[in-house]
């Protein structure tokens, strides 16, 4: 099977940026991109919403809220007894990833369809569902760490990181979206197809273009993340992904709902998690947790977990 | 032309802060800012602004010089141990002294 094009975008970006171009997009063009693909990616769950029976999908839903809070608890004992990590940057990476990356979940349904697993739409529902518990659960942890030592930071009341996690673009556009698309159903959002469906593919290649000058950037904090990180930016999502796949079996999900389950689980946000740490836990060390989810994670999810997640998906569920 | 004398306080720091400086600004009494998206880089490293958490931000805020004093210290104490900060006051003169 050929390289999917959306990952060739990815890698020259990277190449780009490791060749030292001056090959740069404008910051505005990157947030029109991320407004689209998140709207995109909405709309379309949200059709599918209008004509799947609810009860169903009630069982799915709850699973991946619980994986998305169950993933930092597992993974904070990890980063502070194994790799002997400070509460701050411990709990800030284990947010990290028990939120999730948006793009990671565009690229595998795209590589789904290329399998011949056609993904159901109604999958982006998840994307929405598991951006928040883990990064409140992270923050939550990370607090407990450093209980009394908490320090000067923009939102040491919970209101306040609530606020922005849940009113966070990531969750108001991809909400928004399921929300007209449920409320429209698809023959009264036909109308906009050419721009949200049929673009949506050229969209994703130019923000992985995008990525991977971003990603390429971050090289450089791989070499204060150090080998043990970096093994761990590279084994976790792979069992991390193995949970996620089990979950979907047990529900009885299609092969593309394992696969798709299996990558949200293993994939670590980079959007919503690093703004929200940024104001919760302002002593951990961005380079750390951005590094590690961009640098390493997902790269590696898309070139190498991706497939395996789509494997996993055919064979346990198929 | 007759002139005042005011302090111009410029914050540069990260887009996350944003909304938090500006009502600290009001809070001391400052009653208005300028807000420009900047890049550039300190002992720390770069910030591009080529995405999210990559932001950065300079905040301008003319005011009277116990305003800004107490705007720096607050910024100073509150923010400078954990966020990429880097802020200076300069004198300026304006022509509407009851606007600053």
């Amino acid at each position: 099977m050929s390289l999917d094009p959306v990952i060739l975008f990815f890698l020259l970006g990277v190449l780009a940026r490791v060749a030292r171009s001056d090959l740069r997009l404008p910051e505005a063009l990157y947030e029109a991109l991320s407004i689209y693909l998140l709207l995109a990616i909405g709309l379309k769950g949200g059709a599918q919403l209008a004509v799947q029976p609810l009860a169903t999908l009630w069982p799915v839903a709850l699973a991946a809220i619980a994986l998305s809070a169950v993933v930092p608890l597992l993974l904070f004992p990890v980063l502070r007894a194994g790799l002997r990590l400070g509460p701050a940057d411990a709990g800030s990476i284990a947010a990290h990833y028990g939120s999730v990356s948006v793009v990671t979940f565009a690229v595998s349904q795209s590589a789904l369809s290329r399998a011949g697993l056609e993904p159901e739409s109604w999958l982006a529902m998840l994307v929405a569902l598991m951006e928040a518990p883990g990064i409140v659960v992270g923050v939550m942890l990370a607090r407990r760490g450093l209980a009394g030592n908490s320090g000067p930071g923009v939102a040491r009341r919970w209101p306040v990181l609530l606020h922005e996690v849940v009113f966070g673009k990531a969750v108001v556009l991809l909400l928004g979206g399921i929300a007209i698309g449920w409320i429209a159903g698809p023959a009264a959002l036909a109308p906009i197809d050419p721009l949200f469906v049929g673009l949506f593919k050229g969209v994703l290649a130019l923000f992985l273009l995008e990525l991977g000058l971003v990603a390429g950037g971050r090289l450089g904090d791989l070499r204060r993340v150090g080998p043990r990180l970096l093994a761990f930016g590279v084994l976790v999502p792979p069992v991390l992904g193995v949970l996620g796949a089990a979950t979907g079996v047990l529900l009885g999900m299609s092969a593309a709902g394992v696969a798709t389950l299996a990558t949200l689980t293993a994939s670590a946000s980079y959007i919503a998690a690093p703004t929200a740490m940024r104001i919760a836990v302002p002593q951990a060390d961005p380079s750390l947790s951005i590094g590690l989810a961009l640098g390493v994670t997902f790269p590696f999810n898309v070139l190498v977990g991706i497939p395996l997640y789509v494997e996993l998906g055919r064979r346990w569920a198929g | 032309m007759d002139t005042h004398d005011r302090r111009l306080l410029t914050i540069i720091t990260e887009a996350a802060l944003e909304r938090a400086l500006i009502a600290d600004c009001r809070r001391f009494g400052a009653q208005g800012y300028t807000v420009l998206d900047v890049r550039g880089g300190g002992l720390h490293g770069d910030r591009e602004g080529a995405w999210e958490a990559d932001r950065s931000i300079e905040l301008q805020v003319v005011c009277a010089a116990d305003v800004a004093d107490r705007i720096a210290e607050h910024v100073l104490a509150q923010y400078a141990a954990h966020y990429a900060v880097s802020l200076y006051l300069s004198d300026v003169k304006v022509f509407r002294a009851q606007k600053y």
